[in-house]
């Protein structure tokens, strides 16, 4: 099998999914929404007062992405797994893990990307103070693509269950964890004048990480899936 | 290079219950094979199984086992095409779209969709999303691949489901026109087939029934 046909096949599965998402637009707004309103109910129910915004303003952003990347979740494979494609893709020739990667790219250009967009707007609405924006745009770069990875691999595991989205809640959650505690010291770090590098370091290695491997687990969880 | 695939031995069982055990058969270029039995018997587990989506507890199933390379996975699943119980179409996507982006993923370049959809019936609804069509159109969506396809052996589980007379017909059209070609086919089908392919092989799998 050449790099050529993989290439090939790794742009066919992403423009398909491209394609999809983009006819049914309400699948990508939902969550991008789900964070605005959390962060502009914020400061109605804490209260204006700049110290204590500012100060939780980064947690509260960490906390709605993860919550609403669980929003969608299942569906990242569902579609798929119902109609038949699922099935489809894993009697491709090229490597499966390959295939699942692109799937993983589609879901972060389309969930992870457009929140690493809307962070100024997020941290504006909360007041967080200016020099800490940076390190908050560098964690959510870093960190978006392991919440897609980790996603992915979930809701392969649970495509199969009819109803497997609060399962898929449980499992993930606390895969989460780590990522909040070490994007949320990086700009906690940075709003008391510390160092943010080493936070954003560690969570670009887990990214890489995560990156490297999950598509490996993405395609196991597959074939158990369409079993 | 004639015989494509060898089966020996093949053991199910699922849920405590043996689907079929001890079932070999050879398949030759230019065979067709008719798996028949009742609902439930184990034919979608065996075409399953034929392809690597259903591990089985024993058995051996061999792809081309006269050829002298190492018939590693990659080097089968170009040559096998299945097709399951789902056709694998988009509902988002228009019959047009969905027919070039299944080309693009069985990595042939050169197809005319428009020419696809004239050959199985769709055309004047290929800007309808497939959503939108009947279960009948979307299958013959699912298979246009059997038109460009290079594959020589088709594995196709309930081909002719919700197909009209004339798909079946058309679809059977291309069945003879692939044997012709050197090429294999394992179906099943609760229906008789109107065409009678040179060499027929039945295969009847009783789900432990007996």
């Amino acid at each position: 099998m050449n790099s050529a046909s993989n290439w090939q096949a790794f742009r066919a599965v992403m423009r398909r999914d491209l394609m999809v998402v983009m006819r049914r637009r309400s699948d990508i707004l939902n969550p991008l929404l789900f964070i605005l309103m959390v962060v502009s109910l914020f400061p109605l129910a804490v209260g204006p007062g700049p110290d204590i915004l500012g100060r939780i303003a980064a947690g509260v952003i960490w906390v709605a992405a993860l919550l609403s990347a669980l929003l969608g979740s299942e569906r990242l494979f569902r579609d798929d797994f119902l109609d038949g494609s699922l099935e489809q893709l894993t009697l491709l020739p090229q490597p499966l893990a390959l295939l699942a990667a692109a799937k993983v790219v589609v879901h972060w250009l389309l969930s992870g990307l457009p929140l690493v967009i809307l962070a100024p707007l997020c941290a504006l609405l909360l007041k967080l103070p200016l020099q800490a924006w940076p390190t908050l745009v560098a964690t959510l770069v870093v960190g978006t693509p392991i919440l897609s990875a980790v996603t992915a691999i979930g809701a392969a595991l649970t495509v199969s269950l009819g109803r497997g989205g609060a399962l898929l809640s449980l499992l993930l959650l606390p895969l989460f964890i780590p990522l909040l505690i070490f994007a949320s010291g990086a700009v906690e770090a940075s709003l008391v004048g510390t160092a943010a590098w080493p936070q954003v370091l560690l969570l670009g290695g887990l990214s890489l990480l995560t990156l490297l491997l999950a598509p490996f687990a993405v395609a196991a969880a597959i074939r158990v899936s369409v079993n | 290079m004639s015989t494509l695939l060898t089966v020996k031995q093949l053991v199910s069982q699922r849920a405590g219950r043996t689907l079929f055990a001890d079932l070999s058969f050879d398949l030759q270029r230019g065979d067709v094979l008719h798996i028949e039995g009742v609902n439930g018997a184990g034919k979608s587990t065996l075409l399953r199984a034929l392809v690597g989506l259903v591990q089985l507890q024993a058995g051996d199933i061999r792809y081309f086992p006269e050829s002298a390379l190492p018939t590693d996975a990659n080097d089968w699943r170009q040559q096998v095409l299945f097709l399951g119980h789902k056709p694998g179409v988009k509902a988002e996507l228009t019959a047009l779209e969905n027919v070039s982006l299944q080309a693009q993923l069985s990595g042939v370049e050169s197809i005319e969709p428009w020419q696809l959809l004239a050959t199985v019936g769709l055309l004047g609804l290929e800007d309808l999303p497939a959503g939108q069509l009947s279960a009948g159109q979307q299958r013959r969506i699912a298979l246009t691949r059997l038109w460009y396809s290079q594959a020589p052996l088709w594995i196709l589980d309930e081909p002719f489901t919700a197909l009209d007379t004339d798909g079946i017909e058309l679809l059977q059209q291309r069945f003879a026109e692939h044997t012709a070609a050197g090429g294999a086919i394992i179906l099943t089908s609760h229906q008789p087939l109107t065409w009678q392919p040179t060499r027929l092989q039945r295969l009847r799998i009783t789900g432990g029934d007996e």
